[in-house]
């Protein structure tokens, strides 16, 4: 490292004007055939809905490819995958949703699969940095029981990455503090 | 090898993808849990962080400079409407490098800001102070083949907000950044040079170390200036970059 990085400082409650953009939280084409939706709502350490939050997600394709800028580990050959969303809006109720396909899985560097999974950032007023996390599939438990990942948090913290499936697709709800403290990672 | 061949080695833009990317010490970036920040009380995580050994899913990223999210056009500010915003004319531009001092190109790079006045065109911003109709105040471009980017806006005022008794926020530009990979993501803020708010902002002090906050002031450029039509202002960003170990242990 040659060079310092320049600092974070917080998104502030006003990236809507410029940030969002029509089809932004859409990973893929929301008519492709096993879309889905993630629904989630963002709390504080009051329990209170954070309203002005940037939730972002980037993930692999189905097959396990990702829509990566420089097709790092094979291009993703879906038609329309983006493999990523951004969700922010100017007058939010702490919710987001986006519309994705469940992602294929992928190696940790061991070689050793991981379970299907979301990389997700969130940002907001009041957070002067990031904080990352992942969503995993409540559906998937054979897989998440072997994640190289989910095995490094505490078993009873897990389940905060945990998405439920309900119907149109999984509810993943982000507590960034207090009870029920959602697991974040330093990546 | 003739120089011109070496500039070119030492200049030549990233284009293989690390497999992972350096860790940066703690206090490279402001603490989550800041008091002086009043909003951060209740929105920062109190347990630690878990280490999460970089995979696939943390060196990649989305390619977004495609014509659904970026246009040339966005890149000028001051021509979304069909006047001229009021203010003093700037061009804001620099170069995207990650920390091992390499080029990032095709890069997108996103502003938002307030109008001279101070004031975003916000629905929740409502201090008294006007909007102009012919400044929205956000824009977009992805960077050159050197790095490079360039917009021309008005500059932003200072304006109050509600931390403290008598709060400022120093004049700033709000810049997101996608680098390369989910690793590199970062959303900073450029402050002008001589700011008189600048010891009075929580926001701007988060970052502890002087020298750190340094890197959030632009330059002004009396080279960059152009002749009757606009003041520059030079701003370059460092993304984290390749660590220098090849693989991750985990931990």
């Amino acid at each position: 490292m040659i060079f310092k990085t320049t600092p974070s400082q917080t998104v502030g409650p006003n990236f809507a004007i410029g940030l969002p953009w029509d089809e932004g939280p859409h990973v893929v084409d929301p008519a492709t055939a096993g879309a889905f939706t993630i629904t989630g709502t963002i709390y504080d350490g009051a329990g209170q809905p954070i309203p002005d939050h940037l939730i972002e997600t980037w993930q692999a394709d189905p097959e396990g490819r990702f829509a990566d800028a420089y097709g790092h580990g094979g291009a993703s050959a879906m038609e329309g995958f983006r493999g990523f969303a951004r969700y922010g809006v100017e007058a939010g109720d702490g919710e987001f949703q986006i519309v994705t396909v469940k992602p294929g899985r992928v190696k940790e560097p061991g070689g050793r699969l991981q379970a299907p999974h979301i990389a997700v950032t969130l940002m907001a007023r009041g957070m002067l940095n990031r904080v990352v996390t992942r969503i995993y599939f409540g559906d998937e438990e054979e897989a998440n029981a072997t994640d190289p990942i989910l095995a490094l948090v505490p078993a009873d913290r897990r389940q905060t990455l945990i998405a439920t499936p309900q119907d149109g697709g999984y509810r993943f709800n982000i507590r960034v503090q207090g009870p029920g403290e959602t697991v974040f990672f330093d990546v | 090898m003739s120089t011109e061949e070496k500039t070119e080695t030492i200049y030549a833009p990233v284009v293989d993808t690390p497999r992972n990317y350096v860790r940066e010490p703690a206090d490279a970036h402001p603490p989550l849990d800041y008091p002086p920040y009043k909003s951060t009380t209740l929105r920062h995580p109190t347990q630690p962080l878990i280490y999460l050994p970089q995979t696939i899913t943390e060196v990649t990223g989305p390619a977004l400079g495609d014509a659904r999210v970026v246009t040339p056009d966005d890149a000028d500010l001051t021509r979304r409407h069909d006047g001229e915003p009021i203010g003093e004319r700037i061009t804001v531009s620099g170069r995207v490098f990650d920390t091992e001092g390499k080029p990032l190109r095709n890069t997108l790079v996103e502003v938002w800001q307030a109008n001279a006045c101070g004031r975003y065109r916000h629905r929740w911003d409502n201090w008294p102070a006007p909007l102009d109709p012919n400044f929205s105040g956000a824009g977009r471009c992805v960077t050159d083949a050197e790095g490079g980017y360039h917009f021309t806006t008005i500059k932003p005022g200072p304006y109050p907000w509600g931390n403290h008794y008598n709060a400022w926020r120093p004049a700033h530009i709000h810049f997101s950044l996608m680098g390369r990979a989910f690793t590199q993501r970062l959303v900073t803020q450029m402050y002008f040079p001589g700011d008189p708010f600048f010891p009075y902002d929580p926001i701007f002090n988060s970052v502890r170390d002087e020298a750190a906050r340094e890197r959030m002031i632009s330059r002004f450029s009396i080279h960059g200036t152009q002749p009757d039509w606009a003041a520059a202002y030079e701003f370059d960003i460092y993304l984290r970059g390749p660590a220098s170990t090849p693989f991750e242990e985990a931990h």
